[in-house]
């Protein structure tokens, strides 16, 4: 315990300020993963670790309203960008994607849901109607191990306007 | 006062059959704690004054919808408003019967169990109200948490009727009166899930979101080579990391692993993430293991050698070996690597040991063996330990084996403090309970017309039983029975056997388990003698499987497991098999010409108790196979919630997609090569955006499994289809090992 205390009184860094979930957050974590400040110091475990290495898309997070994996990016390359995390998406209104998530039964485990619906939020952001190939293409970012790739694709379809 | 209820309902019970699952399974029938102003005649369910309706999920929710599904079934035969109802998870406890949510039998063995349960409440809320009201209860309906008089237009809430209806005596199982399949309101028809809602707004509870004051997390090294163990270890680096607390070792695995810890070296740090890096600063020297030199080319070879000699015989008719003499041979050799299950969520578990006592929190199929696994382990008795059983970020089969979570707990003793033990993906991938490596060798003997006369197949793989035995050479009767003695063919002359192979890394089942190899192995074949006898595989498979009967197994020798259901109830039936081939075949339009380069494939294959057939159109350019389309026919009896049978097909296909695809991993001098999504990868969106069209056939035969059976057919329709477009046979998985660029 006493070796622990030390270590974190002479490790002072500078401060990183950036915004989550419409809330300005300080913290001398600047190394850490976002994944990790998310879910251990801020108990926002809606994102989730799936890989640690950028490739299953399940802590997908939207910086700026891109899709990013939160488990690639420090703390500190995020000053003073907005975070929305899968709680913030619909914390208000609920996101129609988060709407056509339900109406679509889309969610069988969930793990990777969150994930799936904010990467979804991003494609539609950049391409309101997106072509069939550049759906797969940003979507294949983000693994759904129980399969539920055909009702995400509908889903995704339905708010783009024009269910197949 | 409660056990002698038990008593009477268990004799019953035993008398009428109506619930042999309850039987076997100790099931305990008694009612919950009774109070004033609760109605809790049932263990699984109970009424509050406000008008809640409690339901009790005993099983663990993974991803088929099980948590809202069997708490529906309670709600329709109760007349419940599914909005009044309150899912409570229960913990694990034996008076529940098995919660080993595992073998797709959750809905089978416990349906009927689900029906009394309602049928227990629901009537003494109709005999409260007839009471009030002066009239037969029989005459008097229950919806909409209403108990309603037709006759009278009068109708009465749940909540107004407790007192009354508390103060009755339970009705005894034999005087239940169960509604008319026409009343029901969910069953067959489906309602919403509990869970969807806060799934899509981050706020499902999965095993690592659980915090509790003053808790570590530990990540733990563990042996490269299974059975290794720590020589020493230089925990400098690791301690270093800030946020590491400390290192603490953990005893290796006595005897047969089992569910027991691997054993290793655990960081303990504050944060996960700190508890992560501080692994990876670990530095551990590891003694040698019997299972140093395990290597997968060498095995494949020795596997593939064994099963072209023979071996057990588990199922026999006729005279196979006089027969071949006749007839014009063919044969095969099939193999499968060992797979993972690479659930999203890796395995993790939260303990807080104080006291004696153990409080669990974890994503766990089996909360059962968790308990008696966790108490071994810190030698407690089982029933100072609770599980408390968390959402699964996914399963299938390995969240049933409680290893991880008897290292939380192990940790927690040795800690003084509640710990949350992650496994990263590489763990995960290195440290699984694989699913078996395999290979089946199939010869027959055909006729002039092409069919097969005799048949002989020889299958050789790791048991399951390695996992908890020591020098297992054989395979279980329960794996003999997924697939291979019950081949459904209609062939005099059968030989069915198996050879001996040795373990050399944890094995466990893995979604549908051994009909993987056997489905694969079979139903390629199949098609190899139709292709080879040029006809229709639709048309072949339709002779092949004979006429409508029931198979009589016994009667050829073979010890039929039959996935723990009554034979007589659930027997192996052709009809049943014929049905979904040719409604699969019809939904594909099948016997269409396609196009250079594009195949259809089909397969049906029987297993957990539902009959499942999947037709596939492939394109195959440039080498790369794309599935365009796959139609799935099931006939699983009774489908309790139809959308939930069909995202079930939907995610076995793609589940299938991605073994048959890209499964498996390999070992090298006794470690795994593969380590992240990169090189052990599932299917992606882009692999699996083909439309899934799947037919459930109408029945009110009772229900069957619906999570896993999905999965055995789709790897050998895949295949077939392959050979169809290209000519080129697949015979060992996964596909992108074979180059199609020439095909």
């Amino acid at each position: 315990m006493a070796l622990g205390s030390w270590k974190e009184n002479t490790t002072r860094k500078i401060m990183a300020k950036l915004t989550i979930d419409g809330v300005e957050v300080e913290t001398q974590e600047r190394d850490l993963p976002l994944l990790w400040f998310l879910r251990d110091h801020l108990q926002k475990t809606g994102t989730r670790y799936g890989c640690g290495r950028g490739l299953c898309g399940a802590c997908t997070v939207l910086v700026d309203g891109q899709a990013v994996r939160s488990c690639q990016l420090p703390v500190a390359a995020l000053e003073g960008r907005q975070i929305t995390t899968i709680e913030g998406l619909g914390a208000n209104e609920e996101h129609p994607l988060q709407k056509a998530w339900q109406d679509h039964k889309v969610p069988q485990c969930g793990y990777c849901q969150g994930g799936q619906i904010l990467s979804a939020v991003s494609l539609l952001a950049a391409k309101p109607h997106p072509t069939d190939e550049e759906l797969d293409a940003v979507m294949a970012g983000n693994i759904c191990r129980c399969g539920t790739y055909p009702r995400i694709r509908k889903a995704i379809q339905s708010v783009a306007g024009g269910e197949k | 006062m409660n056990n002698c209820r038990a008593i009477d309902r268990r004799d019953f019970l035993k008398f009428t059959g109506l619930s042999s699952a309850g039987l076997i399974f100790g099931m305990h029938l008694g009612a919950q704690e009774e109070s004033a102003d609760r109605l809790a005649p049932d263990l699984f369910v109970s009424l509050e004054p406000d008008g809640t309706i409690h339901i009790v999920a005993h099983r663990s929710e993974m991803g088929t919808g099980i948590r809202s599904v069997l708490p529906m079934v309670v709600a329709d035969e109760l007349g419940a408003r599914w909005e009044d109802v309150r899912i409570v998870q229960a913990t694990g406890d034996a008076k529940y019967g098995s919660q080993n949510t595992d073998g797709s039998r959750s809905i089978w063995r416990f349906y009927d169990r689900m029906l009394l349960a309602g049928a227990t409440a629901g009537q003494m809320l109709s005999q409260a109200a007839a009471a009030r009201w002066g009239v037969g209860p029989e005459t008097c309906q229950r919806r909409d948490s209403q108990v309603i008089h037709e006759p009278s237009k009068r109708r009465i809430a749940f909540k107004e009727l407790i007192a009354e209806a508390a103060a009755l005596p339970v009705p005894n199982a034999e005087n239940l009166v169960y509604k008319d399949p026409k009343e029901r309101q969910y069953i067959g028809k489906g309602g919403a899930l509990v869970d969807f809602k806060d799934i899509v707004h981050g706020k499902a509870v999965f095993g690592a979101d659980i915090r509790l004051p003053d808790m570590l997390f530990a990540v733990i090294d563990r042996s490269p080579v299974h059975g290794g163990t720590a020589r020493q270890f230089d925990a400098t680096a690791a301690m270093a990391v800030p946020g590491v607390q400390s290192v603490e070792t953990i005893a290796p695995f006595k005897g047969v692993h089992a569910f027991q810890a691997l054993g290793g070296v655990a960081i303990l740090a504050t944060h996960s993430h700190a508890a992560i890096q501080g692994r990876n600063q670990l530095q551990t020297q590891w003694n040698a293991s019997p299972h140093d030199d395990y290597d997968s080319e060498a095995y494949r070879s020795a596997l593939l050698e064994t099963a072209s000699e023979g071996g057990k015989v588990v199922r026999q008719k006729g005279d196979y070996a006089k027969a071949i003499e006749r007839l014009k041979k063919h044969e095969a050799s099939y193999y499968v690597p060992h797979l993972l299950h690479e659930p999203m969520e890796p395995p993790v578990a939260t303990a807080d040991y104080r006291d004696g006592q153990c409080l669990i929190w974890a994503p766990t199929q089996n909360p059962q063996a968790a308990q008696s696994t966790v108490a071994a382990a810190l030698g407690i008795p089982p029933e100072k330990v609770i599980v408390r059983v968390t959402l699964l970020g996914g399963g299938f089969g390995r969240k049933s084996k409680p290893d991880y979570v008897a290292e939380a707990a192990i940790l927690s003793k040795q800690a003084g403090r509640p710990v949350q033990v992650l496994w990263t993906r590489e763990d995960d991938i290195r440290h699984d309970y694989f699913h078996s490596v395999a290979a089946v060798r199939v010869e027959a003997g055909v006729d002039d017309d092409g069919y097969p006369q005799a048949w002989r197949m020889c299958t050789v793989f790791p048991s399951i039983s390695s996992t908890f035995a020591e020098k297992v050479t054989h395979a279980s009767a329960g794996e003999m029975s997924m697939g291979f003695n019950d081949l459904p063919f209609d062939i005099p002359h059968l030989l069915c056997e198996n050879g001996e192979a040795l373990a050399h890394v944890r094995i466990g089942w893995l979604r549908s388990v051994a009909n993987i190899q056997h489905a694969f192995a079979i139903h390629s074949f199949i098609d190899e003698l139709a292709m080879a006898a040029g006809i229709d595989p639709v048309t072949y498979l339709n002779r092949v499987l004979g006429p409508d009967r029931v198979l009589d197994l016994k009667a050829e020798g073979a010890d039929y497991q039959n996935y723990g259901g009554p034979y007589a109830t659930y027997p192996v039936d052709t009809a049943r098999l014929k049905a979904v081939l040719n409604t699969a075949a019809k939904s594909a339009d099948w016997g269409q010409p396609t196009p250079k380069g594009v195949g259809h494939g089909i397969a049906v294959h029987r297993s957990f108790l539902s009959y499942i057939a999947i037709a596939l159109r492939v394109r195959v350019t440039d080498g790369k196979v794309q599935v365009e389309q796959a139609d799935v026919a099931i006939d699983c009896g009774l489908a309790v919630h139809p959308d939930r049978v069909q995202s079930q097909m939907e995610g076995s296909v793609v589940f299938g997609l991605s073994l048959a695809m890209m499964g498996g991993v390999t070992m090298s001098r006794g470690q795994v090569n593969e380590s992240n999504f990169h090189d052990a990868p599932v299917a992606r969106m882009a692999d699996a955006n083909m439309p899934i069209r799947v037919t459930i056939l109408p029945s009110q035969a009772p229900p069957g499994g619906v999570g896993e059976p999905g999965v055995p057919p789709f790897a050998p329709a895949l295949c077939n289809a392959i050979a169809a477009a290209t000519g080129k046979r697949i015979r060992s998985l996964p596909i992108a090992d074979h180059d199609l660029s020439q095909a």
